[in-house]
Order: structure tokens, then C-alpha cells, then sequence
């Protein structure tokens, strides 16, 4: 099975997916990226599938489940590059993937990203004067 | 009268398997010279069926051939089991209805997505499901 390697960029993580996607390749997607927003402290998730030729039922459940997950871990997913005969064939089939955003483009969810995050402000975490890593666990709960 | 060529016949037994006969389909498509919107719902509609091979089959096959017609040219697939086989075909179909595991789309999205779709299921005996996706 490959697997789809996940990018950092700045406070958000980046998802290029270039093979074709089986349905192992993407449960493993799933919890790579929940392990690694929490690793990473993320606020935002892009996944750019403008190299995927078809997303089935089962592939676009999980973006729904990954928009969720990411969501529960404070972070916001975006959704890029779907190709238009994907889109036509997902509304055929049902799937309007719900809870998920999309942009055209890698540039345009990383603006939606960008925004989100300002908007939100930074994490605790990450403020000047609590300086618990994360990483090493419930301190930075703590201080929050 | 209808007419087949170049038929092909790939085993269904693991999601690898999924994927190389989604491959097979999309290239299948591409020689007979589908629009690309309908090559890409004949291999969703592929992907959906032979994942219902393989997680309600237990396994299976699939079998791709390039079908000819009063000029036209179309691709038919084959998704054959032997696994436990749908006690009711109608609830099946119903969109949004799931034997547990999915979102209930696979088969009656599938059916959406292709020209011509037959579906042969008995209890103990396993499922044969067949679609067709014509050039226009």
C-alpha cells in the first residue's frame, strides 16, 4: 500500500495526493493527518486532489470524515483542484460532501486557510508567555 | 446487432485489485473514445462495484469487454461473487440504504452513472452485477 506523504507549511498541512487512491491509502491518510495535527499544533489542512481522476463514495466519505476530524482537533480542512467531470460525476452519484470546503486552486485555500487562522487567532499554546511545548503533554492543557 | 471484443478478466481480492481494475476500465473507456465526464462515471461506477465485490463478495472478478452497436461503441463490466448474494435487490438500490458499512450510495449511485445496469442475486449463490456506458 503507498502512502500519501503529508507536508508542513507554516501552521498548516499540505496533502498532495498523486497516486491512486485505494481504500487503505486513505483510512491511513485519515489518521496520519489527525496524529499530525496534534504533533504540529495545525490550524488548517489543505488536500489538493487536482491528480485525481475519480472519487467513489468511499473516497469522498473520508474527506467528509477528515474535515470532521480536523475540525474536533481545531483545525479547518479545504479541499483543492477537484476536476469538473468529478464534481459532475459526485453530484450524479448523491455526494455533495457536506462540512467540506473547496477552492479551485492551491493558492485559493491557502488564502481561505490564512484567514480562518487570523481570524481565529493563535492557539494557546503558541503565546509568548506559555512556553509548555505541547508535545510533551497535559502541561499545555493545563496553562490554557 | 450487438457485438464484443477484447474481453478481459481481472480477479477482485484485495483493494489493490480495486484499483487496477479502475485502470483497466479508464483505459478501456479511453479507446473507444468516451467523453471524459462519462469515462469518469464508468470508473466510479466501476470503483463502487468492485468494492462491493470485495467487502460483500468476500471476492470475486471483474470482466471488461468493448461492446459494438449500430456504429456506436460502449464498454461493459462485469462484477461477479460468490458470496452471500442481496436478500432484497429493491431495498438495495435505495439510495441511502447501507447493509452497515458505507453510505448507501454504492450501488444505486452506480446504477446512476452508467447506461445500462442488470443485477443477478440469489441468497447463498452470490451477485453478478453488469453495467454498460455507450459513446454518444
Amino acid at each position: 500500500m503507498e502512502r500519501v506523504p503529508v507536508l508542513s507549511l507554516g501552521d498548516a498541512l499540505l496533502v498532495s495526493i498523486q497516486v491512486d487512491l485505494q481504500d487503505n491509502t486513505v483510512l491511513a491518510l485519515q489518521e496520519d493527518l489527525a496524529e499530525r495535527i496534534v504533533a504540529t499544533g495545525a490550524r488548517g489542512v489543505l488536500i489538493d486532489i487536482s491528480a485525481v481522476d475519480i472519487v467513489d463514495s468511499f473516497i469522498g466519505r473520508m474527506f467528509a470524515s477528515i474535515a470532521a476530524l480536523s475540525r474536533l482537533l481545531d483545525a479547518e480542512t479545504v479541499v483543492v483542484g477537484m476536476r469538473p467531470a468529478v464534481a459532475i460525476t459526485l453530484v450524479e452519484l448523491g455526494l455533495s460532501l457536506p462540512g467540506v470546503r473547496t477552492a479551485l486552486d492551491v493558492e485559493r485555500g491557502m488564502r481561505i486557510l490564512r484567514a480562518a487562522s487570523e481570524r481565529r487567532g493563535p492557539r494557546p499554546a503558541d503565546e509568548p508567555d506559555d512556553l509548555v511545548p505541547v508535545a510533551e503533554g497535559g502541561g499545555a492543557a493545563a496553562g490554557a | 446487432m450487438t457485438t464484443s471484443t477484447g474481453v478481459e478478466e481481472l480477479p477482485i481480492r484485495s483493494g489493490d485489485d480495486v484499483v487496477r481494475v479502475r485502470q483497466l476500465v479508464r483505459a478501456r473507456a479511453q479507446e473507444v473514445r468516451l467523453s471524459l465526464v462519462d469515462q469518469t462515471k464508468l470508473v466510479t461506477a466501476a470503483s463502487e462495484l468492485a468494492r462491493n465485490t470485495l467487502v460483500h463478495g468476500g471476492s470475486g472478478t471483474a470482466t471488461v469487454e468493448t461492446l459494438h452497436r449500430d456504429g456506436r461503441a460502449g464498454i461493459r463490466a462485469v462484477f461477479a461473487d460468490e458470496g452471500p448474494g442481496i436478500p432484497d435487490v429493491d431495498q438495495a438500490l435505495t439510495p441511502g440504504w447501507t447493509s452497515g458499512s458505507g453510505l448507501g450510495l454504492g450501488l444505486s449511485g452506480a446504477r446512476k452513472l452508467v447506461d445500462e445496469f442488470a443485477i443477478d442475486t440469489a441468497v447463498g449463490r452470490g451477485t453478478t452485477v453488469t453495467v454498460v456506458k455507450w459513446t454518444r
